[in-house]
């Protein structure tokens, strides 16, 4: 459902400091992939140009047959595509109703609101009308910006690092969010370092110096992922 | 009343049709209706324009709307609102005015309202001022609100400029007593050549008396707005100004800060952000389905509490 072609990308002007230096990829549809690889590698970078955030400067994307390539990020939403992003962005005045509501098309109803926060370990009641600025702590931040992807029903969802600043004691309801919250149709990009969200995947992809270094199921890829890191510094931090 | 008269009244003040509570609605300069309610007196001024509206003691849960409209050409509509709020009372006061030019002249309104709130007494003012018709006729609003709180109590003063106003000097003069609190909130987008100036004045005398303003402002096109906010501290008390702008275009504001203590028990706060949208944001509702300019209303509208 996503087709990844010859997908390269340079941090400076004159392609010399390849990020990506050549993706190829075929994501099948229903499925749930992790993308992993030490800091720096290009994870995030291969997430936002599917997302559309960051221009591709050279190769193609094909999402449900149509080439989507020259669509920007809205076009690209609209399309199908959800993003929850690492760090999420803060707002003076928008709550999480709103941003909600923003995400499910203008319009929500308080029931299915408080769902959507429930799912991501949130206490809906408190949480519905608190504005997304500095009150909130990174945590409560992170869950929201999940639950504004889940309100989206996207065929598609990236999450870049979802882990990330979730405590430990809720991890598990994270993993249960991608394995039974997500329509079971939908594809799932997770970004993550987290082991434990491995054995969720139906498959791992392991990016080193610009380009997919193996791909396969947990099975054939956590063993091999223990040999490589000793080798490749996998857990960079 | 004709149906621009209601559009306004339901755009300043959320009246759909005459208001529960006590009322007092001025038209061109001129009386339209008024009721007074148990507790609640409206008595036109002798000596000036305007109003005195007299509060009893203990009234409590009372509502009291006094908008203003006017839609007449060269018409400057000059108005003195005094209000005397007795000791213990809860009240809702929903003032503001809509102002509608089409023509060559500048039309508009100057009130000056002084409240002189009792002891232990909660006043929630609320102030919405509007401009429709031409972009270019002048529609001028220069409010001023003289405060006076006594000991204990608490004011929660929200004022809103939802835009079209091509001019406005908004002033505000506090007095704060013992242990009294004033919480002003205050939204402006100005667009187009508009012009908003904003001064606060808040005397802190009153021991633990406090005070918060906070401005939330949107400038767009070539517009322009200055905001003043001096809070002296004459005793133990606490104040903290906020002043948040985003600017758009080629739009410009200025924010000023004064704080002075004559008391070493003061303490007072001041923080100031102008700024574009952050990029950040738009991106994030992008990723949502929002064209840019879906995000930049979506953001603004959620800033401005509209």
């Amino acid at each position: 459902m996503l087709t990844l072609k010859n997908i390269k990308f340079s941090a400076d002007e004159d392609g010399q400091k390849n990020i990506l230096a050549d993706i190829n990829f075929d994501f099948k549809a229903g499925k749930n992939y992790i993308i992993t690889g030490a800091n720096g590698c290009g994870k995030s970078t291969l997430a936002k140009i599917i997302m559309g955030i960051y221009p591709l400067q050279s190769g193609q994307i094909l999402f449900n047959g149509k080439d989507i390539t020259k669509m920007n990020v809205t076009q690209r939403a609209n399309a199908g595509i959800g993003f929850a992003f690492q760090q999420p962005v803060r707002f003076k005045g928008l709550t999480a109703r709103d941003l909600l509501e923003q995400a499910n098309g203008g319009k929500i109803s308080t029931g299915m609101a408080c769902e959507y926060l429930s799912k991501v370990g949130l206490c809906a009641r408190e949480y519905l009308d608190r504005e997304l600025d500095n009150t909130l702590s990174g945590g409560e931040l992170k869950r929201i910006e999940i639950a504004s992807v889940l309100a989206r029903n996207c065929p598609l969802n990236i999450f870049d690092e979802p882990e990330a600043g979730i405590d430990i004691w809720s991890f598990n309801s994270l993993v249960d969010i991608f394995k039974n919250s997500i329509n079971a149709n939908s594809t799932n990009i997770i970004i993550s370092h987290q082991e434990k969200l491995f054995a969720s995947a139906d498959e791992i992809i392991l990016i080193a110096d610009g380009k997919i270094a193996m791909s396969g199921t947990p099975k054939e890829i956590l063993p091999k992922l223990n040999n490589f890191s000793k080798c490749n510094k996998l857990r960079g931090n | 009343m004709d149906k621009l008269d209601s559009k306004l009244l339901q755009e300043i003040a959320d009246l759909h049709e005459i208001p529960q509570g006590a009322y007092n609605i001025r038209k061109n300069g001129e009386l339209v209706a008024r009721n007074n309610v148990a507790g609640i007196e409206i008595v036109t001024k002798q000596d000036k324009p305007g109003i005195d509206i007299y509060i009893k003691d203990n009234t409590k849960n009372q509502s009291l709307h006094i908008p203003v409209i006017v839609t007449q050409q060269g018409l400057n509509d000059l108005v003195y609102n005094d209000f005397y709020i007795g000791k213990d009372c809860d009240v809702v006061i929903v003032a503001g005015c809509g102002v509608h030019n089409d023509g060559n002249t500048a039309n508009g309104h100057d009130g000056i309202h002084t409240f002189f709130i009792g002891e232990n007494s909660r006043v929630k003012y609320i102030e919405k001022h509007l401009g429709t018709g031409s972009e270019k006729a002048e529609k001028i609003l220069n409010p001023t609100t003289v405060l006076h709180l006594n000991k204990g109590a608490i004011m929660k003063m929200e004022t809103i400029q939802l835009g079209g106003v091509s001019a406005s000097k908004r002033k505000t003069i506090a007095e704060v007593l013992d242990d009294a609190v004033l919480e002003i909130n205050e939204s402006i987008l100005t667009e187009f050549a508009q012009t908003a100036t904003t001064e606060f004045e808040v005397n802190l005398n009153g021991a633990n008396s406090r005070v918060n303003v906070v401005s939330r402002s949107v400038a767009k096109g070539t517009s322009k707005q200055s905001f003043v906010s001096a809070v002296n501290g004459n005793n133990k008390c606490f104040g903290h100004v906020e002043c948040d702008a985003i600017v758009m275009d080629k739009a410009q504001v200025m924010s000023t800060p004064a704080l002075q203590n004559t008391d070493a028990d003061a303490n007072l706060t001041h923080e100031a952000a102008i700024g574009k949208i952050a990029g950040e944001q738009l991106i994030k509702l992008q990723t949502l389905g929002l064209t840019q300019e879906q995000a930049e209303n979506v953001i603004i509208k959620a800033f401005l509490k509209k």
